[in-house]
């Protein structure tokens, strides 16, 4: 036993630089880019500024605590920007063309968005495809349905159903709301604390790891492994149409895939959150921090008149060496 | 007229961290013979073979080919020499979604085409069509390999072996997973192989009356030393165990006197959907430990995992104290009392990421929540922290991950967390392999404990004494069903071998 930790020990000693970077590089990430922004735009170093990073993050950081839940079972949801445009979709549709009030389009729309996780759960464990390809596959399936159900992709006040019909329907203005700080930021930090208290102080969370961490182990210790991988892409995409709906309350109207875009932050956002204090593991709190670090690049190379089409090499950047991160830790 | 050739393998030694695999083994083979390798489990035979198939590049000794003494440290080298080696995982060899063609050509193709770089496949057919000619296997040379039989991917590969220049080959336990039809083709193409294309056979088997149907001559391995070296009709079957089994080294089995009970578990006609388990049926009483032994193949294990749910059912009753019992997963089974400690330790009975105490308490989690599936981790490490006393696992502390552990202690942890479940039927699939004999004195008193609590224990394994020192009844299994039972008392080892390998 002694020569055994002395051997942990000494392999520690060795790259202790390497270690501690890949638990704190994240967070000092952070820092540097806090202090050089702040350094070379006064802008920047506003308190309003620190309020639009925040608000402009809150929707990827929610999509992205749905990943978080699909990564913990060894799984992986790329759907989730299309739940986020189906929800769009229909909770502007049940305000627009029906006129329902606030809690009923939100609770309606949450729930009608779940059809996605029923087709995923039904790929996934029962046909037993690939996660990866599963979800690439119903991606494509709901970004169709969202754009159907909506003839063409958009619904705002006062424009027309695609056969004519007049809409009178109006948004409500305590919908908007919800898009707006604080509320947006409140909502955000609830969602990820409420996954966190999920993931880390539940049976239900142990277990969803334990799946992700051995299948075949959690399966002989009596879990019902099927039933947890199901539950996974149905609080994936609860949390991705949640998105959603933040996003349909912050634009006020339902765009062609609105969602989309959020994807590849989120997947950064996620991926960046395993490493994050040295966890190895996809958590909540990590995958706030990871959007932060996204938001915070996003924000900063835009005051430094970085040209939007421009900012997507730095992002994919961030998302290689997040990744990087992640599975060379694995290997050792 | 072939060339005759001779391999003589001489003072070979091994050794493997802590273990001395083989030590001075001789060895020779001849072409245009059957020589057959036996010896029990963990003698040396695959080892030995891994040798010559260059596999193993560490080893002692001298190898000769044709009298001058030559070196095989990589494959290249035996393949060079002529020597094939067919190992028993015959999957592992194969290209599943490539043609018959191409797995049959896979080492002309690798090794036979520098400097050419397009395929010819007309050519390529051609050559596969003719191997198949000459080994007497009659396929379409465009199927794939995936659609194929046990045994006939088994002639693929021996096809593949002849498709290159072959003087000797070895077949590690071929016959192990064939029917008694298949067996026979299998044998038929070894005596031509051997008398037509002078070809040498090493052929390894537990089975031992196919051993007497077509070997000549025979070597026995016994601890990783040759215990004989002779033609094989001067040997009796009898005569053959005795030699593979010695006397050996005594281990002390502490075994409790415990009353025994009432059957409390029944399994009638129990099939499993593939065919894995065929037609056992088996009864359990309280206190009782139920020794499940069997060659390596038998079934053991898929007994075991059918009755645990990780394999389905097909058909056959399973009842607990008298009440039928629905198996469908092994979350089912373990809410209905039946619970199992896996073979494969570390892929399926333990979390080596996770600190041992979640691995404890992972089987019976509910006991550690409170209001809203809450888990109470102080409860948790608590408990944790009495199982690690109570079962002696040497570990620095409850929150250690469980990798850190020794094999030992692993598989402690991977018994422990059995025990705070309410269970009335713990089965366990070779519990003691790769376990140092400190740790397996422990697992036995663990096991000894249970049945003194008056549950019904079934302990699977094919270490014979093993099994004749801890159990009360014992079950033998030969080709996935029960072929015998024994009270413990009135079994000897050479009974229970004798049975294990197909005799009736």
């Amino acid at each position: 036993m002694t020569a055994l930790t002395e051997q942990m020990a000494s392999k520690k000693r060795l790259p202790a630089v390497v270690d501690f970077l890949s638990k704190w590089g994240t967070i000092l990430t952070i820092f540097v880019l806090l202090i050089f922004f702040s350094v070379t735009m006064p802008a920047f170093r506003t308190g309003s500024n620190m309020v639009t990073i925040m608000r402009s993050i809150a929707i990827v950081t929610v999509i992205a605590t749905g990943i978080t839940v699909s990564l913990t079972v060894d799984g992986f949801d790329l759907s989730v920007g299309s739940v986020a445009t189906f929800a769009v979709a229909l909770v502007m549709s049940f305000f627009v063309w029906y006129g329902w009030g606030t809690l009923l389009a939100i609770a309606v729309a949450l729930f009608v968005s779940l059809i996605v996780a029923v087709v995923n759960a039904f790929l996934i464990v029962k046909l037993r495809i690939f996660d990866l390809l599963a979800t690439l596959a119903t991606m494509f399936i709901f970004e169709g349905v969202a754009m159907t159900y909506t003839g063409g992709g958009s619904i705002s006040e006062g424009m027309p159903r695609l056969d004519g019909t007049p809409t009178f329907g109006k948004i409500p203005a305590e919908f908007r709301l919800i898009g707006q700080s604080p509320y947006i930021i409140v909502i955000m930090l609830v969602i990820v604390a409420l996954v966190h208290i999920f993931l880390t102080y539940t049976k239900h969370g142990r277990y969803l790891y334990i799946v992700g961490g051995n299948r075949e182990a959690a399966r002989l210790s009596g879990i019902p492994v099927n039933r947890y991988r199901t539950l996974a892409y149905f609080l994936s995409a609860l949390l991705a149409a949640t998105g959603g709906i933040i996003l349909a309350a912050r634009i006020g109207s339902a765009q062609i895939n609105s969602g989309a875009g959020y994807l590849m932050p989120a997947v950064a956002a996620a991926f960046i959150g395993y490493s994050v204090a040295g966890i190895k593991k996809p958590n909540a709190i990590g995958t706030l921090v990871g959007a932060i670090l996204v938001g915070l690049l996003e924000n900063g190379l835009i005051m430094m008149s970085v040209p939007y089409y421009s900012l997507n090499i730095i992002k994919g950047l961030v998302l290689a060496i997040a990744l990087a991160i992640t599975y060379y830790r694995k290997h050792d | 007229m072939q060339v005759k050739h001779k391999l003589e393998m001489k003072g070979i030694s091994i050794e493997f961290p802590g273990v001395k695999a083989l030590s001075h083994v001789d060895f020779a083979v001849e072409s245009g013979e059957i020589h057959a390798l036996v010896g029990a489990n963990g003698a040396g035979k695959s080892t030995l073979m891994k040798i010559l198939g260059g596999a193993y590049g560490h080893y002692q000794g001298e190898i000769h080919f044709d009298g001058q003494q030559v070196d095989i440290r990589h494959p290249q080298d035996a393949k060079r020499l002529g020597i094939d080696v067919v190992y028993q995982e015959v999957d592992t060899a194969l290209i599943p979604y490539l043609t018959v063609a191409e797995n049959i050509m896979l080492d002309v193709m690798a090794n036979e085409m520098q400097g050419k770089h397009f395929i010819r496949w007309g050519q390529l057919h051609r050559r596969a069509r003719e191997v198949m000619a000459q080994v007497g296997i009659q396929l379409d040379t465009s199927t794939l390999v995936e659609n194929l039989t046990l045994a006939q991917k088994q002639m693929v590969l021996i096809a593949r072996a002849l498709a290159t220049n072959t003087n000797f080959l070895v077949l590690d336990e071929p016959t192990a997973p064939l029917s008694q039809a298949e067996t026979e083709e299998l044998f038929r193409l070894m005596r031509d192989l051997v008398a037509n294309q002078g070809i040498g056979i090493v052929f390894i088997s537990h089975r031992l009356p196919e051993i007497f149907e077509v070997c000549q001559t025979i070597t026995i391995l016994r601890d990783g030393r040759v215990v004989a070296d002779t033609a094989i009709d001067t040997l009796t079957q009898q005569r053959l165990i005795e030699l593979m089994l010695g006397h050996r080294f005594d281990e002390t089995y502490p075994k409790a006197s415990v009353p025994i009970g009432e059957t409390i578990f029944q399994v009638e006609g129990l099939w499993e959907e593939q065919g894995r388990v065929r037609d056992v049926s088996l009864t359990v009483r309280a206190g009782e430990i139920v020794g499940v032994t069997g060659l390596v193949g038998a079934g053991k294990t898929e007994l075991c995992k059918t009755l645990f749910g990780a394999y389905p059912i097909k058909s056959g009753q399973v009842r607990l104290h008298g009440r039928p019992l629905k198996i469908t997963s092994p979350h089912a089974a373990v809410s209905q009392g039946v619970t199992l400690v896996p073979e494969e330790r570390r892929k399926e009975g333990i979390l080596v990421e996770e600190p041992v105490y979640v691995n404890l308490t992972l089987p019976s989690l509910d006991n550690f929540t409170r209001g809203a599936d809450f888990v109470d981790t102080n409860a948790e490490r608590e408990t944790a922290r009495q199982l690690i006393q109570e079962l002696g696992i040497r570990t620095p502390s409850e929150n250690q991950k469980v990798a850190f552990l020794s094999g030992g202690n692993q598989q402690k942890v991977a018994v422990g967390k059995w025990l705070i479940t309410d269970a009335e039927i713990y089965i366990f699939d070779e519990p003691t392999k790769g376990v140092d004999v400190g740790a397996k004195h422990d697992i036995f008193e663990l096991i000894g404990q249970l049945a003194q609590r008056g549950k019904g224990i079934i302990y699977a394994s094919s270490e014979i004494p093993e099994i004749l020192g801890i159990s009360d009844r014992i079950y033998v299994m030969y080709d996935y069903t029960i072929v015998k039972e024994f009270e413990t008392a009135d079994a000897t080892e050479e009974d229970i071998l004798f049975y294990s390998a197909g005799g009736k």
